[in-house]
């Protein structure tokens, strides 16, 4: 479904690239976190794939396309084979809950009477039945983070980007959402989170990907948020059984930095 | 759907922005009004100039009922006088000045007349036999004005020779200048709007950013993403061109034909419809002025 042939990716000449010839295949259907410090690519991995940004070499496949091969006004083409999800929700605070989602499909072109009837099954889907006449500050961010989901997957794209889903939720709510996102998953949605939250990486058990300065250091089936194996080359250190580590915290701490930095560069993506 | 879509973004946008709009409206209004009356004073030249302006430059009236000339004691011109001025005028030592003439008669002279001053209420009280008959001259050399003029002055049933340029230049000149004079500050004026117009839609555009953010991200097309600040900045432009004729046609009614046309009644003064006229191309102007300036703003701020 996804697929990276030695991609790079190069911001600024002068420092090291964001993507260093990273060679990746996410199949049909399946279920991968993208995990790594921030800075590590993830962000600019989940940019390739919407052709938010042109990789300086190597091949993007999305769905069989080589996306350098989509002329620009096909691009709206391949996002709406795509689904994308934020840490900060982004919703339209002036719209209910049916309006954020019906947004999605008013703006392709969708008929109202498909409108009407797809969203409240979305809505369902997701777990928000009854309350699409709430405004998104009557929310709570669970709650908000659903519809941001329902907005994403209510066109049926069949890939799903989720970039730090639960960065701003608890423990609990998070557990939530990936249930949806596993919902999502298991009706046939490929689904590709970048996350830092170790907790849902180890209750979910799947494949991972993990990237460190631009680079695939460690790809997994049915893994944890570390590795259970040593890394050759990698100064890692484990210090328990229960994989967490310095990287992780570091991670961590991280995360608060990316959601300061995503808050302020709201308008880029 | 989508066209009921475009429409209520179209409405929001322009309810947000209300002030912008507002002074968007005002700055092609004005421009637009110095462009059409740069029109319109060529429009008024042009129906100043009348049916013989551009095919001659001498006119030799010849004498008509009650033509008080010293030239014209004897009465009306008579057959035989016309006669002889027609030899005259084709006898080598005229004719060598002469392209070529021709004879105006009362009949044709009361046809241009009407022509030109269909506006006017003084139509209505002329009739043929107050219009002198004339010979039209098309000079090889309009400086040699004169040579005509003494030589068919003096001659019987002539009432008058007359180098209608040269009384109409002058004037002509004078309205060229103001014509030009309202064509700078037309163009001042449109960069102005352009300028406007182009803030306006950045302002838009940054404001519903989080609209158009989720848009591109749910594939929608660059129309429709960008249509609505387009048309934001061509509706503007529309109600402001709009403005501008409505403005013009006022002048028009109000001032030319109410109150110049009854202080020179003698003068062939353009119709309020005839400044309608240059409506659609003032509406045209601001379509294209508007639609190109949204359109460049948009690509440089509002990435699809």
């Amino acid at each position: 479904m996804i697929r990276f042939e030695n991609v790079t990716k190069v911001y600024d000449q002068k420092a090291r690239p964001a993507l260093d010839s990273v060679s990746l295949e996410i199949d049909r259907g399946e279920f991968a976190f993208l995990v790594g410090a921030s800075g590590s690519g993830k962000s600019t991995f989940l940019r390739l794939v919407l052709k938010e940004d042109r990789a300086t070499s190597g091949m993007v496949y999305v769905a069989g396309q080589n996306v350098a091969n989509i002329s620009s006004w096909r691009v709206p083409r391949l996002r709406r084979g795509i689904g994308v999800v934020f840490q900060d929700f982004r919703l339209l605070p002036q719209k209910n809950v049916f309006a954020n989602v019906a947004f999605a499909m008013q703006v392709i072109g969708k008929s109202r009477s498909v409108i009407r009837d797809t969203v409240p099954e979305v809505l369902k889907t997701v777990g928000l039945e009854g309350k699409e006449k709430r405004m998104p500050h009557e929310l709570s961010g669970g709650e908000q983070q659903r519809v941001a989901i329902a907005r994403a997957v209510v066109n049926r794209p069949g890939i799903l980007l989720a970039d730090e889903p639960t960065g701003n939720l608890d423990p609990t709510t998070s557990m939530g959402i990936m249930g949806v996102l596993d919902k999502i998953n298991q009706n046939g949605t490929t689904v590709v989170m970048a996350t830092h939250d170790d907790d849902i990486v180890n209750e979910m058990r799947k494949r991972v990907v993990e990237l460190k300065n631009g680079k695939v250091i460690r790809d997994e089936a049915r893994a944890l948020y570390t590795s259970m194996l040593p890394v050759v080359g990698q100064s890692r250190r484990l210090k328990d059984a229960s994989g967490r580590d310095e990287a992780a915290d570091s991670g961590r701490q991280a995360a608060g930095e990316q959601a300061a930095r995503e808050q302020a560069g709201e308008g880029r993506l | 759907m989508r066209l009921q879509f475009i429409l209520g973004e179209i409405g929001g946008g322009l309810r947000r922005n209300l002030s912008m709009v507002v002074s968007v409206i005002l700055v092609t209004f004005v421009s637009l009004t110095f462009v059409g009356a740069a029109g319109m004073l060529q429009l008024q030249i042009n129906q100043m100039k009348g049916y013989w302006y551009d095919k001659v430059q001498v006119a030799i009236f010849l004498c008509g009922e009650g033509s008080t000339a010293a030239g014209c004691a004897s009465g009306p011109v008579t057959a035989e006088q016309q006669d002889n001025l027609r030899t005259l005028l084709e006898s080598p030592a005229v004719a060598q000045y002469v392209n070529d003439f021709q004879f105006e008669s009362t009949d044709d002279a009361y046809k241009h007349f009407k022509e030109q001053f269909s506006n006017s209420p003084i139509v209505d009280s002329v009739t043929p036999d107050q219009l002198p008959a004339s010979f039209r001259i098309n000079m090889k050399d309009p400086e040699k004005y004169q040579i005509i003029s003494e030589t068919f002055s003096s001659q019987p049933g002539v009432e008058t020779v007359i180098d209608q340029r040269q009384v109409l230049e002058r004037l002509f000149s004078v309205m060229n200048a103001a014509s030009l004079v309202a064509v700078i500050i037309a163009g001042v004026m449109t960069v102005c709007a352009i300028l406007l117009i182009a803030t306006t839609i950045r302002l838009s555009a940054f404001s519903r950013r989080r609209e158009t953010g989720i848009m591109r991200l749910v594939g929608a097309s660059k129309i429709v993403i960008q249509l609505p600040f387009i048309l934001e900045g061509v509706i503007a432009a529309v109600i402001g061109a709009a403005l501008a004729s409505g403005t013009l046609w006022a002048v028009a009614h109000f001032f030319l034909g109410e109150y110049l046309s009854k202080q020179y009644p003698d003068t062939a003064f353009i119709s309020p419809a005839q400044t309608l006229l240059l409506a659609p191309a003032l509406v045209g102007l601001g379509v294209v002025l508007a639609g190109t300036s949204s359109l460049l703003t948009l690509r440089r701020y509002l990435r699809v």
